[in-house]
């Protein structure tokens, strides 16, 4: 078997479906948070492939570095904001996230 | 293609899947990190296999040392009620979203996979992925997004410290409680010491 562009753009897929599903299916706030960095790191793996394919310039790659930071970005204010729900309801669960609702 | 490079491919490939199946599936969070940590380190493992070598450093040193530690530290902070426990509420919807999203995924994979682009053919530039080809590249075509990158991160800094220390109204009623409690002892003992000073 060859290891192609098309075998790292299927990874990428199955890691950002296997991080969809467990935004979707999870209550837990911090595994939901998780489950952003996978599908943001899925999308890192299929332009890191694409730019390994085109190799004349570095599009791809500094696309990535820019993922990266926006990612730890993320990571920083949702766990603050994971922090604030927990001191308000003393749990982390999404369910009890519905201040705006009522 | 090298040998190497495929067995590469495949310990990394496996250990990406794996653990992002186990962030996605484990109740404990801890394990939920630990499996995090798994996927970044075999991400890392396959940015070296498509010569990304700065790329993989920078994951490693990003996602690994920073924003899994952070994950690490948030769940020890939280203690116990990190752990939220099952519902059977909306099985109905959890399961729609699990049928939809793999078959997208399915789907989307299966037609990749056979897409045609097999890169060993073309040689990449020695100097492609290393830290001066992409540092070049960052500060001469990239700079601008570059720059705004750091404002975003300063900005995301600043709220985070902002959200995170924000007092729920049962707390600042405790903590007026604990402030009128410690004037009334200071102004006890001004007193004290203005009779001991007449006396």
């Amino acid at each position: 078997m060859e290891i192609t562009l098309g075998t790292f753009l299927a990874l990428g897929a199955i890691l950002f479906g296997i991080g969809a599903i467990g935004f979707l299916v999870r209550r837990n706030v911090l595994v939901q948070l998780m489950s952003i960095e996978l599908m943001l790191n899925a999308v890192n793996v299929v332009l890191v492939a694409v730019n390994r394919y085109h190799p004349d310039n570095h599009a791809g790659q500094v696309f990535a570095f820019f993922v990266i930071a926006v990612a730890a970005a993320e990571a920083a204010v949702g766990l603050a904001i994971v922090i604030g729900l927990f001191r308000l309801k003393n749990s982390i669960s999404a369910d009890d996230a519905n201040l705006m609702k009522h | 293609m090298g040998t190497a490079n495929f067995l590469l491919f495949g310990l990394c490939g496996f250990f990406a899947l794996a653990g992002a199946v186990g962030t996605v599936a484990s109740q404990r969070p801890l394990r939920a990190a630990v499996s995090l940590l798994v996927n970044i380190i075999a991400l890392a493992g396959l940015y070296l296999t498509l010569s990304a070598h700065l790329l993989a450093a920078i994951q490693l040193l990003v996602y690994a040392g920073a924003v899994v530690v952070l994950f690490i530290f948030v769940i020890m902070l939280i203690g116990p009620a990190a752990e939220v426990k099952g519902t059977s509420e909306g099985l109905a919807g959890r399961t729609l979203a699990i049928a939809i999203m793999g078959m997208v995924t399915a789907t989307i994979a299966f037609s990749l996979v056979d897409a045609a682009g097999n890169w060993y053919a073309l040689q990449a530039h020695p100097e492609f992925g290393t830290v001066e080809a992409l540092g070049a590249e960052l500060y001469t075509r990239a700079l601008v997004p570059f720059e705004i990158v750091s404002i975003t991160l300063t900005i995301a800094i600043v709220g985070a410290v902002a959200i995170a220390r924000h007092r729920t109204p049962a707390e600042i009623t405790e903590a007026k409680a604990v402030h009128a409690k410690a004037v009334e002892v200071r102004d006890e003992a001004k007193a004290e010491a203005a009779a001991k000073a007449t006396a």
